[in-house]
């Protein structure tokens, strides 16, 4: 079998930082306009974060790494990679990392690169972060996961493509509020859900999008990951997986056979949706804003196309002081203000001008 | 409209309130400056402004130029930052009856505009309501 990933330098995560937009989109609203309002209707979530009119992936990603950067500690001059996954990058060639890095006060003696990989771009970085630190390259990294999603108006997606993300500062195990234990990168050719150049809008497979593509990559990089640690999943006091909406999540998480309490803190889908690759490093920082030293946590992403990330954690005590220099998760979620659709589609550039 | 190259040169201050703090006298500017116009020396070093302050005054824009329609209505500030200078600057997440003056703000970097679809996305500092 192969092995667990895993650097020779212990490594961890020094800083996190969390952003969500301050708008939302009631689902009801959407499906009131697509499909009328319909008795016992069941919809994905309750509400989406929309992105204001004056906010992108860049500044979105600027104010989570700020977090970040508040909860490390460190001076923006000693990081020396700014690494960002996102499949909404404002430019196609012009890198949203030298930007959010200028702002930030971390140019010039720096790497950035934007990564892509569906909803998993944002764990690609952390792994990549990970790596680079681990092999003594730099002692920290800024990894940023940042989506403003888009959904073609009408189609299913719509209800939970949404906006938000985090920011991680990843460096030594010594300086760590959690440690990575190992991780595990499962991918294969499975075309569930894609956009081809100068598209606006993703295709995907419909009931496709399930069994061979989310379901088969978590399950097999998240066993591949607990097998290779000696791990089971009672050793997880949470577990966070990517959320496309609120029932995948519980449905993998008996599959592999974790309890409903285990994922509840990390799920975030219900109340801001599908926040592509923000969302289960997203679903991390809810975790560790309310985890104790000593607990493990697992995260598993999955980015169409198709594959999964797995990456597990145990905390340090050094969580305790370094969650509060920063807003929690909670706060963002909880500064919500709904909008109509007519506002959504004015913000989201869904009227055409002229 | 400003280009590309002015757009450049103004980075820092627009991305990182960066101004300047007299040697002599102490007084911090924003924008920055080459000569300190309160003791009319040169001995100014750079200095990062900590983004936090209240509004003195503001006004809510109803009509504006096709560049901000997306953002009508929207409300400009007059505000005082805890070091000293007075800056104007809009204000974002927020509702318009919703502001007073006196409110505490925080700057947070924003999208000010576009150069049209294919041109350059402008960033700068906005303020909203203190959160952090």
């Amino acid at each position: 079998m192969a092995d667990v990933l895993k650097p020779e330098r212990p490594v961890g995560i020094v800083g996190y930082g969390a952003y969500i937009p301050r708008y939302r989109l009631p689902a009801r609203e959407i499906a009131r306009i697509w499909r009328g309002t319909q008795e016992a209707e069941v919809l994905p979530v309750d509400q989406k974060s929309v992105p204001g009119p004056d906010e992108d992936t860049i500044t979105m990603a600027i104010e989570a790494a700020e977090n970040a950067l508040m909860r490390a500690g460190i001076a923006p001059e000693v990081i020396r990679a700014v690494w960002i996954g996102s499949e909404s990058h404002p430019y196609a060639v012009k890198p949203s990392g030298t930007i959010v890095a200028q702002a930030l006060g971390i140019t010039p003696n720096v790497s950035t690169a934007d990564f892509e990989f569906a909803c998993k771009a944002g764990t690609e970085a952390m792994q990549a972060g990970f790596g680079f630190v681990g092999g003594r390259m730099a002692d920290y990294v800024l990894t940023i996961a940042m989506d403003t999603a888009q959904g073609r108006p009408g189609d299913a997606l719509e209800y939970t493509a949404a906006a938000g993300g985090a920011a991680f500062v990843i460096g030594p195990a010594e300086h760590s509020l959690a440690l990575l234990e190992g991780a595990f990168s499962y991918v294969t050719d499975t075309p569930d859900f894609f956009r081809r150049a100068h598209q606006l809008y993703p295709e995907h497979g419909h009931r496709f999008t399930g069994e061979p593509a989310y379901f088969h990559h978590i399950v097999h990089a998240a066993q591949k990951l607990m097998e290779g640690l000696q791990r089971r999943p009672p050793d997880y006091a949470a577990v966070v997986f990517h959320q496309p909406n609120t029932k995948f999540p519980f449905k993998v998480a008996k599959m592999l056979g974790f309890r409903e309490e285990q994922v509840r803190t990390g799920l975030l889908a219900p109340f801001i949706g599908n926040t592509y690759a923000g969302a289960s490093p997203l679903g991390l920082t809810a975790v560790l804003d309310l985890a104790r030293p000593g607990d493990r946590i697992l995260v598993v992403s999955f980015g169409s196309g198709a594959g999964s990330d797995a990456l597990s954690f145990q905390v340090t005590e050094r969580i305790e002081e370094r969650r509060t220099r920063a807003p929690l998760t909670q706060t963002y979620i909880q500064r919500a203000k709904s909008i109509d659709y007519a506002t959504y589609a004015k913000w989201r550039n869904k009227i055409v001008m002229h | 409209m400003m280009g590309i190259p002015g757009n450049w040169r103004l980075r820092k201050q627009r991305y990182q309130l960066a101004g300047t703090r007299c040697r002599d006298c102490g007084t911090i500017h924003f924008p920055p400056r080459q000569v300190c116009p309160r003791c009319k020396n040169r001995h100014l070093s750079d200095f990062k402004l900590s983004g936090k302050g209240t509004v003195y005054s503001y006004t809510t824009i109803y009509q504006t130029t096709p560049k901000f329609q997306f953002f009508v209505p929207y409300v400009v500030a007059l505000i005082d930052l805890e070091e000293g200078p007075r800056i104007t600057a809009q204000l974002t997440d927020v509702d318009p009856e919703a502001v007073t003056i006196g409110m505490p703000v925080e700057m947070v970097l924003r999208k000010i505009s576009e150069q049209g679809e294919r041109g350059l996305i402008h960033y700068g500092y906005k303020f909203r309501p203190r959160l952090r």
